[in-house]
């Protein structure tokens, strides 16, 4: 119970929280542009780590032409889901859509684990076990380079935003009525932004693959990032990726405080207790617009 | 022609306001009851104990669960836990020497207690935000309910449930346990069918139709979503005690996982949102259609010769089981209910499909 400790648990904890965020701002992407809030991003991440698989283990393709690869599968597969499953629900109530993204999570998860069977498999992205020191505090490796990888993709989704067409989907999240009146296709941007969300989770199952095996456990990713989107916002991406750390770390450390008092297992408690506080403190999170439905 | 309507004068009040005024409804709902009065005779032992018994409790399950979601229009994402709890309670009760129909009604009201904690979510949110935390107390709930061993007896741990004693009578035969959940189903069935034409009902329509419009013509919206709330829960808890004591015969927190809070709403949202018989057909479906897929899919493997894996074969069930769930959404959103519906007006006028009613 020194400090060190958990400090340890604290950074580490926020490296994976970075992880998290990946999660999160797939859910946060499709949500500024569609107000679809998706439920089957979890899905998705698992999808997308089994399509890596299938390119790599399958057609015997190296690691770095297999990523890619299922990053452009992936895309096509969400502007598919979109266009089939999500652009006929458009106004309807919202109970309809949350129920589609539901559908769309089970139908996704049974279909994979029809296809290619439940047992674990191994994910091998080339990140060695040694142990690395960040003064005298252990990091772990692959918390590492999963952090780094949200961060460039989080940069790389902020100069997106920067370019005419990202201004574009910026145009549809603000309003997508007066976007429709000057011409935009808000359609085309919500297809874009379904894309953009399957591939940040075929990163984000190929880095949670690495590090606990690639199977159906991989989707219940979908609750850590549905509670890092709703703490810093549904439609905030720099909130995300700040409220990813925070819940990392805090997730990190309060089920290190309150395993050995429990008897383990205090991870997903502390996580679902983050999201009611949060949704009953400040519904619209840490840097959401006010205008979030309540009473 | 076959829902005939001439003839109908509603020239009192009580045959204005009666159940079912058309007849032919009345025909058949007099013959549905026979035929489940008389079921326990008729069908197989392994339908009657597998089949009609958990569908009728199930049925009386996503009746609630439309109560607060159809009615109310609120959402609720944690309804296998508020039926959990009702178990739990119940169980508890007979273990400690409380005779079986106090302690189901015990259960209910200790699941009215916990539900009403979800409702004060609903007075704060709504939407979304109500789904995610209602989504989240339900982990809170499976969390507490597995790993406090005072509820459960610990992780992982499965109790037993005690003899059924209705009225201090033993009730062991499978027609005995198939009764005690054909009343409780039909019971549920009367309260949500004369719901519909009492004020209580009608206010809840008002506050899932526009809350702050309710409002304005003087309907408490939070009193009546905690209404709402606390008499879906009732129905849940009570309905999940009578599901462990006809069905399980023992209870684990994985039978009220959130997993099965998904199959309820799956329940509801194929049957109909707000409909009463679309509950009915909604359980049905969702319930006994991953049997029939399971063996409709071994057989025409079989027929064709390709070997399916058993792995493939376990998970085929679900993935149509999500692809219905899809299909209904984009095909017919408002469910079985509405194509019964469809049904039934296109034979109110026929052969006059130009009288429209």
């Amino acid at each position: 119970m020194d400090l060190n400790y958990f400090l340890e648990l604290g950074i580490n904890g926020a490296l994976a929280g970075l992880m998290y965020s990946l999660v999160a701002m797939g859910i946060v992407l499709i949500y500024k542009s569609s107000s679809v809030p998706n439920l089957a991003q979890g899905a998705l991440t698992m999808v997308g780590a089994y399509v890596v698989l299938a390119y790599a283990n399958g057609l015997g393709l190296s690691m770095w032409l297999a990523i890619p690869l299922a990053m452009a599968t992936m895309c096509a597969m969400g502007v598919a889901v979109e266009r089939v499953a999500l652009r006929r629900l458009a106004g309807r109530p919202i109970v309809m859509i949350l129920m589609m993204t539901l559908g769309l999570d089970i139908f996704l998860r049974a279909t994979t684990m029809a296809i290619s069977g439940g047992t674990a498999r191994p994910m091998r992205i080339g990140i060695t076990d040694d142990p690395m020191f960040l003064g005298s505090l252990l990091l772990n490796r692959a918390y590492v380079v999963g952090a780094v990888v949200t961060l460039a993709l989080f940069a790389g989704f902020v100069l997106f935003f920067r370019t005419r067409r990202g201004a574009v989907l910026r145009a549809i999240a603000d309003d997508y009525m007066a976007s429709w009146s000057v011409g935009i296709s808000v359609e085309r941007g919500v297809a874009l932004s379904w894309a953009l969300a399957s591939m940040t989770a075929t990163a984000a199952g190929v880095l949670w693959g690495s590090i606990q095996g690639v199977d159906q456990s991989l989707s219940l990713l979908l609750l850590k990032g549905i509670t890092v989107a709703v703490l810093g916002g549904m439609d905030s991406l720099g909130g995300a990726i700040l409220a990813g750390i925070g819940l990392g770390a805090f997730e990190a450390i309060a089920s290190g405080v309150l395993d050995p008092m429990l008897g383990g297992g205090s991870r997903d408690l502390v996580v679902a207790l983050v999201l009611i506080v949060t949704i009953m403190v400040r519904p619209h999170g840490l840097f959401g617009r006010h205008d979030i439905e309540r009473l | 022609m076959l829902f005939r309507q001439a003839g109908i004068r509603h020239t009192d009040y009580a045959a204005d306001r009666a159940l079912f005024p058309i007849p032919v409804d009345r025909l058949m709902v007099i013959a549905l009851l026979l035929f489940s009065l008389a079921a326990p005779y008729v069908v197989s032992s392994l339908a009657l104990s597998s089949y009609l018994t958990p569908w009728l409790v199930w049925t009386a399950a996503t009746l609630g669960l439309n109560l607060i979601l159809g009615w109310a229009g609120q959402f609720h994402f944690g309804y296998a836990a508020i039926m959990g709890i009702g178990a739990y309670a119940a169980v508890h009760g007979v273990k400690h020497g409380i005779p079986w129909e106090i302690a189901v009604v015990l259960g209910g009201l200790t699941a009215t207690v916990v539900g009403s904690v979800f409702a004060f979510a609903a007075l704060r949110v709504k939407g979304l935000y109500l789904a995610l935390s209602t989504l989240a107390l339900q982990f809170v709930m499976d969390w507490v309910i597995s790993h406090v061993p005072a509820i459960s007896g610990g992780v992982g741990a499965t109790l037993q449930a005690p003899a059924m004693k209705l009225l201090g009578l033993a009730v062991r035969s499978e027609s005995g346990l198939y009764y005690v959940a054909l009343g409780w189903c039909l019971i549920v069935t009367l309260f949500m069918l004369n719901l519909r034409r009492t004020a209580l009902g009608r206010a809840l329509v008002a506050v899932r139709e526009k809350d702050f419009a309710a409002a304005v013509i003087g309907v408490q919206s939070f009193r009546y979503k905690l209404v709402a709330f606390a008499t879906s829960s009732f129905i849940g808890g009570v309905s999940g005690a009578v599901l462990i004591f006809t069905f399980y015969h023992a209870v684990t927190p994985e039978q009220f996982a959130v997993n099965v809070s998904i199959e309820l709403l799956a329940m509801v949202i194929v049957g109909g949102l707000g409909s009463i018989i679309g509950s009915w057909f909604g359980a049905a479906f969702i319930l006994l259609m991953p049997g029939q897929i399971h063996q409709l899919i071994a057989w025409l493997a079989g027929l064709v010769g390709a070997p399916i894996g058993v792995e493939t074969l376990a998970h085929l069930p679900h993935a149509v089981y999500g692809a219905l769930i899809v299909g209904f959404l984009l095909v017919e959103p408002m469910g079985l209910g509405k194509l019964y519906a469809n049904v039934r007006n296109y034979l109110l006028v026929w052969p006059f499909g130009y009288a429209r009613k």
